[in-house]
């Protein structure tokens, strides 16, 4: 469908050797996202700026034109599964916000509040077997990908029926079944978890001669991370064997009270990824439907086989880097600017005003995901803390080492073990 | 499991707790009260006033004021050259301190906690550890790695191991582990002044207390001496040791008179005053937070059965963590860490007393 910009551009030149242009920041129109100045402070972007479609494999997304032409990007479907999704995502961490200050929650709890467009632009497109790793920040990417509001809520309570039983927290959410290879802690971890897993899905796809394995693996991890050694290993790797993996920066220009631009040499990160050998594309990370548009293109990149794509979100985060941050150093005016901005009232304007959707519909949604939280919080709240004989479970997958044989017993007890006669 | 000791024993004024048992703190008259953070604060300052090398570097160490508030103010009076605020790069940052060592200078490098040395770990040990031993006394690293270390409250696994016995294994690193604000004062100038690399251990839960403290710990000169432990209280029947932990008071009202040793240095470890201990007490228990295996207290434990065997009437009690990940749920996280009832009871064991003999409190 015809849109206003074209992200196949990218896609056309893999590898881009000739960044000469490129390079020099001040080749970078100042129309360009706020903070690719080198100035300290963040020039605010008006959201109506154009920004230049720049050829090559460096592209910043152009601002959506869509509603003065007849193809819209989605359908009432997709419009409104999109805005449930962030929906969600933006009660739940209000909930979360709402409990920590009643005392019910506690440790370290970070909130998605403003971010909620770059979950739901990626994740949304994702199938249950691909994968994503992300960093303590997870909770709404944790509720994109499928898992119930309420195991979520569970684990940052404590109680046993959370989706990692209480062992994990708010930090650490796992699901198998749902492909969410984490939560982490440490700024960068999730990088190379994400490579790897995509580094199975291509080994899936070529040693073990699963010919339809086309699992991507997403990796979300913010600005802070792109200073971090781990980012650029995987990223030179990632291009290297050509794995199908999107690395998805949410740069919220933030890392707890450093700004992203004190904090790093050259602060455009996409332009990271020609360095590489990979497309880098940025994106307004406040819009979701352009993010759903790089998203698309990213992808199916991976999905093809054609390699590693690193997609730049600008985004912004509402309140504080934790509850526990009083969140001193940013400008009002900055947050003002992108609170202006929020991704909710962007996309409901959208359907509204393309007639996807009325807003009684809407509402109805509201209604039904306040529900959804409600009945998250009752559940949470009667479940039973974990019982004290949990406390040592789960530390080995096979604490012996070989699991039990047929004959019920463990098989590093059978004497036949070390003959090499025993059944194993 | 700081904090319920730390409730049971502050909970209960302190000024209660002086006169009744013998003392060996040297404290004057009126006590000023400073919290550890003060402690460190005043001990940063005082040391980079002094000593122009001196700098400090880490993440959110300057705008931020530091992430726990340690490095309160260094900003404004030293300026960014001396207390820089670096990227999210561990093992760069740590590596860059450990060169500017080598050349000359005199970092402190804070880790927002010790969880994230890990990623500097190889500067850590190889480039700033090993560095004399391997240049023959040429190259000394006169560097502080230093943040909390151990559990704090409902931070989870990653966040949460106590990185004591790690480091203590390795020779050419100082270890250092300081209890209250004058520890954290004479330990962390006596660490900066110190030309060897000195890993410095707090305590997230400790920051916030406040501890008595004498003129002499104010003033700008006090260090105290690295490899010595501290007898923090007098007695008879078990000796205790652990580094951030106290239990004594609670065993006072049951009748056990318990030597606390408070170690101070984990690195070198004062092997001298804990035996002088043991061969009075006869009975040992090791406390720790971390995992108990390989841990602080299975050292001091072959230590003093190397040394004093026969002096020992019970077998050594060692209190740790569980050895398991932190569980982030509250209720598996309070018994993952050593509680003051498991101390007690290891204490009665060591004792062969499970019935306290006087009235219980």
């Amino acid at each position: 469908m015809a849109t206003a910009f074209s992200p196949s551009k990218f896609a056309a030149q893999p590898f881009p050797l000739n960044t000469t242009s490129q390079n020099n920041p001040l080749t970078i129109p100042t129309t360009a996202s706020a903070f690719l100045g080198s100035t300290r402070k963040p020039i605010l972007l008006s959201s109506s700026s154009n920004l230049n479609l720049r050829r090559g494999s460096l592209t910043v997304v152009k601002e959506n034109k869509s509603k003065s032409t007849p193809n819209l990007l989605i359908t009432k479907e997709e419009g409104l599964e999109l805005y449930e999704d962030m929906v969600l995502g933006r009660a739940f961490e209000d909930k979360c916000a709402q409990m920590y200050y009643d005392s019910k929650m506690f440790g370290f709890v970070h909130l998605y509040n403003g971010q909620e467009a770059v979950s739901t632009g990626f994740i949304k497109l994702l199938k249950q077997q691909d994968s994503i790793a992300c960093t303590y920040r997870d909770h709404v990417q944790a509720l994109s990908k499928g898992i119930p509001a309420r195991a979520i809520l569970s684990e940052l309570l404590g109680k046993a029926t959370g989706c990692c039983r209480g062992q994990g927290g708010s930090m650490h959410i796992f699901s198998r079944e749902h492909n969410m290879l984490g939560g982490f802690a440490f700024i960068g971890e999730g990088i190379p978890i994400g490579t790897g897993a995509a580094f199975t899905s291509k080994y899936k796809r070529e040693v073990l001669k699963e010919a339809d394995c086309d699992h991507v693996t997403s990796a979300f991890f913010g600005d802070g991370a792109c200073n971090n050694g781990q980012f650029y290993e995987c990223l030179n790797m990632a291009a290297l064997w050509k794995l199908p993996i999107v690395f998805v920066v949410e740069n919220n220009l933030w890392a707890i009270g450093m700004s992203h631009l004190r904090a790093t040499s050259v602060p455009p990160i996409y332009k990271k990824g020609p360095a590489f050998g990979m497309p880098g594309v940025h994106v307004d990370g406040m819009d979701v439907l352009k993010v759903r548009e790089v998203a698309k293109e990213a992808i199916g990149r991976a999905r093809r086989g054609e390699g590693p794509t690193l997609v730049e979100c600008e985004t912004y985060r509402f309140r504080g880097h934790s509850l526990a941050d009083p969140d001193k150093l940013r400008d009002p005016a900055e947050k003002a600017h992108y609170a202006a901005r929020d991704p909710i009232t962007a996309l409901k304007k959208y359907l509204i005003d393309n007639s996807l959707a009325s807003e009684a519909d809407l509402k109805a949604i509201d209604k039904k995901i306040d529900e959804v939280v409600e009945e998250a919080v009752e559940f949470a709240d009667e479940s039973p803390v974990p019982s004290k004989s949990q406390l040592l479970e789960n530390v080995f997958a096979d604490p012996k080492g070989f699991g039990i044989g047929p004959d019920g017993r463990y098989r590093c007890e059978d004497p036949k073990f070390t003959e090499g006669t025993a059944q194993v | 499991m700081l904090a319920i000791a730390r409730q049971r024993m502050l909970g209960q004024s302190f000024k209660k707790i002086l006169p009744a048992v013998s003392v060996l703190r040297s404290y004057s008259s009126a006590a000023k009260q400073i919290t550890v953070r003060e402690a460190l604060n005043s001990a940063l300052d005082e040391e980079m006033s002094a000593d122009p090398k001196v700098f400090l570097m880490g993440e959110e160490v300057g705008e931020y004021q530091g992430a726990y508030k340690i490095t309160k103010g260094l900003l404004e009076k030293y300026g960014p050259e001396r207390v820089l605020d670096t990227p999210i790069t561990e093992a760069g940052f740590t590596g860059i301190g450990v060169g500017a060592a080598y050349y000359g200078l005199k970092p402190v490098v804070e880790f927002m906690t010790f969880n994230f040395s890990m990623q500097a770990i190889d500067h850590i040990i190889n480039s700033a550890a090993k560095s004399n031993y391997m240049s023959a006394g040429q190259i000394s690293v006169p560097i502080v790695f230093r943040g909390p270390n151990g559990a704090a409250a409902g931070v989870g696994a990653q966040h949460s191991q106590c990185y004591a016995a790690w480091y203590a294994s390795c020779p050419g690193l100082k270890v250092l582990s300081p209890y209250n604000s004058e520890d954290a004062r004479g330990l962390l100038k006596a660490a900066i002044r110190d030309p060897d690399p000195v890993v410095f251990l707090e305590n997230e839960l400790l920051y916030g207390e406040s501890f008595p403290v004498s003129d002499e710990v104010l003033d700008s000169s006090f260090c105290l001496p690295i490899g010595k432990a501290k007898i923090e209280r007098e007695g008879k029947d078990v000796t205790i040791t652990a580094f951030s932990k106290m239990a004594a008071e609670m065993l006072e009202k049951d009748g056990i008179y318990a030597e606390v040793i408070n170690l101070r240095s984990i690195r070198p470890l004062d092997r001298s005053t804990i035996n002088a201990s043991v061969r009075k007490t006869n009975r040992l228990i090791t406390v720790e937070e971390g995992f108990p295996q390989h841990g602080v207290g299975a050292e001091i434990c072959a230590s003093v059965v190397e040394e004093s065997f026969s002096y020992l009437d019970a077998p050594v009690e060692r209190i740790a963590g569980a050895d398991v990940p932190m569980p982030y749920a509250a209720n598996l996280e309070r018994m993952a860490v050593p509680q003051v009832e498991d101390i007690v009871r290891a204490a009665k064991r060591a004792c062969y007393r499970s019935v306290p003999l006087a009235a219980t409190a």
